[in-house]
């Protein structure tokens, strides 16, 4: 078995103890821990101390406020996806949370967690014997090349978390703190282009709660995904679809629309030019088309994950296509 | 013989042929019952100790370094960094093991740490011994080694060019042919050349790897004063590894002590000494302190011999009615570094190939290759699932081309039992025909086949396996497998084998057997296995052989105590000794079942007439059921399994998804001694063919210096429950006069057919057919997409009436 470098580990009971134990350099936090512990197994970092949260309760509520569903960090994905309230105000989370991985990393993982998910590439995680074999390891790890694109100075590593499409096209807000004041940041805000730092959080931030604003007008969501297997995989392909509607019927007519998709680089790309779509009716079969295509047309996968990034793409195209059908039932 | 024995009076405590009443057939109270394994309990409550939960005073942690390289020269190695840490005790490297091994006795080709070179990346060149892992850990980066890196080949055909560079160091002939197998009967030249129809085709099985859930793991201790060696070792032949200790630590067998603790599943992967053993057994030698090596999942992948990846090429002769003419085959086998099983994974791949059909001609010519990958050895089914494939899918593509329904054709052409193939291996019982009748109608097939729309299809396959082998792996012409059975006072019965439970449930088979002869319940019986210093030798779980060979031993002690047992109650009852029988934890008079006794009080009777209680059992194989050429004794078995598989797919023509809906497994094992543990087998065999087929694939990547494409089993998937479909197993019982109470193999030969039959199902419900595993989703959809271009360009008709995409869409 692999081991764990070794690290202190700290327990608070509140956010204002975990914010003051963040201060120490290289802190990390880990709440389920389904993603930092095979990180640090595979050495892709050693961090001196990982701040738990288990004990932090504040950070497991799911509540309505102002309008909002606010779910706490600490949240367990099996919670998100069995909630009343989730389920109520966000199915398509509720969708997606159930779909991450197998039953027992979502018995453990958090909501948090999985925003917060590392991008993940087949050139980075592995063992350390493994990169050093590989040639010495890749901008990620201990390298300065990249094996997705050759001569590539940027990381290009795959967002691969299930809820971050969703979460993006909910228009979901994140709460952090600890920084110099504490400070709401728009999901779609949250990522960046660089797989390195491929969140806007600072090290010393901690991210309290997950705000989704409550739909005012009906609304149709869904999430699809596609990997190998039918539990514990990674997304292969995902991508979360968000029609707003004047009425809750197929029949209704669309006043927004909002595709994201993940798995591309390290940052969920929001599909853009699905104007045609609006003032269309849901159970217009065009509908189903212009999202497909416009998804096709510009979302590019990368080979950074495994299965033939051409593959991915057409799959995109497939999948969206019979989401939205899906929606229009 | 003469029943000399008849009142019990003069029974005699040698007695040891069969007597009539042995063979008279009586009501079984045990066999073809379902039983509960033996060591279920412990399992399902987490208490079984497993190899790596074993702690001993004093336990250092082996760790081992391994190349980063997959092909170089060792120019210097420097351990003193490594040595000089505070916390390591031993360090070893290849010159401390110069002697090589191999499972093959022809074919010790490997060191238990490279001496010279490296020859994929993982290989092993230093080992040290520590207080604790991660000092292990950070002791072996300490170590310097300084590498002359060579060419390196990934491609068997590529590796046997004739300017390649040479990469095992112990190979003969100095360049990388590690096996080649020609073998000709009849002329298939002109079986094929003169038949109405010849099926050609070009298949390529992707390498796969076992996945026990289990890591390899050892632990090794020296007793002070004795100097005994003992080794735990989570290993399938506890036996061979003994023998290859002794040999390559220069230690006498009779001071290594081999014990093999409960196994969390090995299917092959575990079927030979690994560089752990015998670096846990030297340490513990240099430092006088057990020690422990547990291998990460990524070491599992690298110490693989899993199946072996190979090109075949395939030409089959049929006439008009479909049966064939001629079989030719030419095959291409990617070894790895290591010839492992190698040798005779060669023969395999052609000498298995000639039942359930009959062949009137058959030429194979396979080749094996060293190349710079992890070895290749045997995995379920060794070396005979990859023709299978191929075979199974040419029969398909002439039941289609000749207008015959596929199980038509295959009955068609069915050996029948009792005879020798056309290699000259001898069949003996055969139940292929009920194995295919079982699943036809069970799926429905005659009716449901021809109604199912496009993307929804059946598909057939036919296999058989060997029951063991008839010659072992190295000549000698002792028994190959041995028992011992004693019985004590308190009513219970001890049974000692050598024989390796890795899963299957063969200690569960002894004690059915047992409990069967001697009228104990299961729970009576103590099954103590594969520990070298209680149990005779046995040679391990590989080939299917133990339900066959081991069990016919038991069965010789089991029914030498009988006697005993039955004479002395016979004796004081004053009756025939056929009169008493033993059932229920009693000793039953069989004509007046009232009169009975507790089996304790009859082991005591026994006791005072004949002394201790214990009978030795032995089986050694037919050694006349195989053809007189050279490698004719390679295949021969004393009994042949067979087996039919139908699936039910669905596949996705829009992602090449294929979804398998369902499978229908028939398979004849003789007589099923345990049913559910033969259900069990058959379940696990099919699931494991489906995961080769739909999602499995163990790939090195040249274009990446040379690295497992992903050695953990996220990147490569094993399917997860809900991904398996549902599996009907099927018992079908020819009895094979070899087998204990006719049973036969029932491990490896479910898995045989499962992959072709999902493939012909495929064929069915898309009309695409795959010839490369895995049936992954871009291949599939690739495939798809060409046989619509060519139905759009008028070349093919719409396979099925297939609607088409836009009809679909609207």
């Amino acid at each position: 078995m692999l081991r764990l470098p070794q690290f202190g580990i700290e327990t608070p009971s509140t956010v204002e103890d975990a914010v003051r134990l963040l201060k120490t350099p290289g802190a990390r936090v880990v709440a389920g821990g389904t993603d930092i512990l095979p990180n640090l197994k595979h050495l892709l970092d050693t961090p001196p101390v990982l701040v738990s949260l288990a004990a932090v309760s504040a950070l497991r509520e799911v509540k309505v406020e102002e309008g909002a569903l606010v779910i706490g960090a600490a949240v367990t994905l099996t919670e998100v996806s069995e909630h009343p309230l989730v389920r109520e105000h966000a199915p398509s989370l509720a969708e997606a949370a159930g779909l991450v991985a197998g039953p027992l990393h979502r018995n453990m993982g958090t909501l948090g967690g999985n925003v917060n998910l590392d991008v993940r590439c087949r050139y980075v995680n592995q063992t350390k014997f493994w990169r050093d074999a590989l040639g010495g390891g890749c901008l990620k790890s201990e390298g300065n090349v990249c094996f997705v694109v050759p001569k590539g100075r940027n990381c290009v590593a795959a967002l691969s978390a299930d809820t971050v499409p969703v979460l993006v096209s909910l228009d979901a807000t994140f709460d952090l703190v600890g920084g110099e004041a504490p400070r709401s940041t728009a999901a779609q805000d949250y990522y960046r282009a660089d797989g390195i730092h491929h969140i806007v959080k600072e090290p010393e931030e901690l991210m309290i709660a997950i705000r989704i604003p409550v739909a005012t007008t009906p609304r149709r969501a869904t999430y699809t995904k596609w990997s190998v297997r039918r539990s514990i995989d990674f997304p292969l392909v995902s991508a979360a679809i968000r029609f707003d509607l004047d009425e809750d019927s197929s029949h209704g007519v669309i006043t927004a629309a909002k595709v994201v998709v993940g798995v591309l680089n390290p940052r969920p790309r929001v599909v853009g030019r699905l104007d045609d779509v609006i003032g269309k009716k849901l159970s217009d079969p065009a509908v189903a088309r212009i999202v497909s295509e416009a998804v096709h047309k510009q979302c590019k996968p990368l080979e950074n994950v495994p299965y033939e990034a051409p593959y991915r793409r057409s799959m995109l195209r497939v999948l969206t296509r019979r989401a939205v059908r899906g929606l229009a039932r | 013989m003469a029943d000399r024995d008849t009142t019990g009076e003069g029974a005699t405590p040698d007695a040891g042929g069969a007597s009539a009443e042995d063979t008279a057939p009586r009501e079984s109270w045990q066999i073809g019952a379902s039983h509960r394994k033996v060591d279920a309990m412990e399992r399902m409550r987490g208490v079984t100790r497993y190899t790596d939960d074993l702690k001993l005073p004093g336990l250092l942690h082996c760790k081992i370094k391994r190349s980063p390289h997959a092909h170089a020269n060792i120019v210097s190695m420097d351990t003193s960094k490594a040595m000089a840490m505070e916390g390591v005790f031993a360090v070893v490297t290849g010159k401390d093991f110069p002697i090589p091994y191999g499972v093959i006795p022809w074919t010790p080709d490997e060191n238990a740490l490279c001496v010279e070179k490296v020859c994929h990346v993982g290989d092993g060149v230093a080992a040290v011994a520590a207080a604790d892992e991660d000092t292990a850990n950070a002791a072996i980066d300490l170590i310097e080694v300084e590498y002359e890196v060579l060419p390196a080949y990934y491609d068997p055909q590529d590796a046997l060019a004739e300017d390649a560079v040479s990469i095992n160091p112990w190979s003969r002939k100095g360049n990388n042919l590690s096996k080649d197998v020609v073998l000709e009967f009849g002329d298939p030249d002109a079986a094929i050349e003169g038949a109405d129809l010849v099926v050609r085709g070009d298949y390529h099985f992707e390498g796969t790897t076992h996945a026990a859930i289990e890591p390899h793991c050892a632990v090794a201790s020296v007793e002070p004063g004795s100097g005994v060696l003992t080794v735990w070792s989570a290993t399938q032949v506890s036996h061979y590894l003994h023998r290859e200790l002794a040999k390559v630590l220069e230690v006498p067998a009779h001071r290594i002590r081999v014990i093999q603790p409960p196994l969390g599943g090995a299917f092959g992967g575990k079927s030979e000494p690994f560089d752990l053993e015998f670096c846990v057994a030297k340490l513990s030698m240099m430092t006088g302190r057990p020690v422990k090596c547990l291998y990460t999942r990524e070491e599992v992948f690298y110490s693989h011999r899993g199946r072996h990846p190979m090109k075949m090429s395939y030409e089959t002769g049929f006439s008009k009615d479909g049966k064939i003419t001629g079989v030719a085959s030419r095959t291409f086998l990617d070894g790895g570094a290591y010839s492992s099983f190698g040798l005779v994974t060669t023969y395999y791949s052609g000498q298995l190939l000639c039942a359930p059909y009959d062949f009137p001609a058959y030429r194979f010519h396979s080749t094996r290759a060293y190349t710079n990958k992890p070895a290749c050895g045997p995995k379920r089914g060794h070396g005979s699932v990859q023709p299978r494939f191929a075979m199974e899918i040419q029969l398909d593509k002439a039941a289609e081309q000749l207008g015959l329904d596929p199980i038509d054709l295959r009955r068609r052409n069915h050996i029948g039992s009792d005879r020798a193939t056309i290699n000259g291996l001898m069949v003996g019982s055969n139940g292929f025909l009920d194995c295919l009748g079982s699943v036809e109608r069970r799926s429905g097939w005659v009716t449901r086949r021809p109604a199912l729309g496009y993307g929804r299809g059946l598909g057939i396959a036919g296999s058989t396996y060997i029951s063991g082998t008839n010659y072992p792996i190295y000549p000698n012409e002792m028994p190959q497998a041995a028992v011992q059975i004693c019985l004590d006072r308190s009513g219970r019965a001890r049974v000692f084998s050598g024989a390796n439970d890795i899963g299957q449930g063969s200690n569960t088979m002894l004690a059915v057997i047992t409990s069967e002869e001697l009228g104990l319940p299961l729970e009576d019986i103590r099954v103590l296995s594969a520990d070298s210093d209680l149990c005779p030798v046995d040679l391990g779980a590989y080939s299917s052989r133990i339900t066959l060979m081991v069990g016919n031993a038991c069965l010789d002690a089991a029914k030498k105590l009988r006697r005993k047992v039955c004479g002395a109650v016979a004796k004081r009852w004053e009756v025939p000794r056929k009169r008493v029988t033993l059932a229920g934890r009693r000793a039953i008079d069989i004509e007046d079942p009232e009169r009975n006794v507790p089996l304790a009080e009859a082991f005591q009777w026994a006791e005072a007439d004949h002394g201790l209680l214990g009978e030795t059992g032995s089986y050694n194989t037919p050694k006349d059921r195989h053809g007189s050429y050279r490698g004719g004794t390679i295949g021969a078995s004393p009994a042949y399994s067979f087996t039919a598989h139908l699936a039910e797919v669905d596949v996705d023509d829009e992602t090449g998804v294929v979804s398998v809906e369902r499978i229908w497994c028939a398979h004849d094992c003789g007589r099923a001694l345990s049913r559910k543990i033969v259900e069990g087998q058959i379940e696990g065999s099919s699931y494991m063919g489906f995961g080769e087929a739909i999602m499995e694939e163990h790939l090195v990547d040249g274009a990446h210096s040379g690295v497992h494409a992903g050695p953990n089993l996220l990147d490569y998937r094993i399917p997860t429950s809900v991904d398996t479909p549902d599996i009907e197993a099927i018992i079908v019982e020819a009895p094979d006069a070899q087998g204990p109470y006719g049973a036969k193999e029932a491990g490896e030969g479910p898995l045989h057919s499962s992959i072709p039959a999902i493939a012909n199902a495929i064929y069915d419900a898309v009309g695409v057919r795959l010839d490369r595993l895995p049936f992954s989703p871009p291949r599939v959809l690739a495939a798809i997409e060409e046989r619509k271009a060519r139905e759009a360009s008028g070349e093919l008709a719409p396979h099925k009436g297939n609607p088409g995409d836009e009809k679909r869409s609207a």
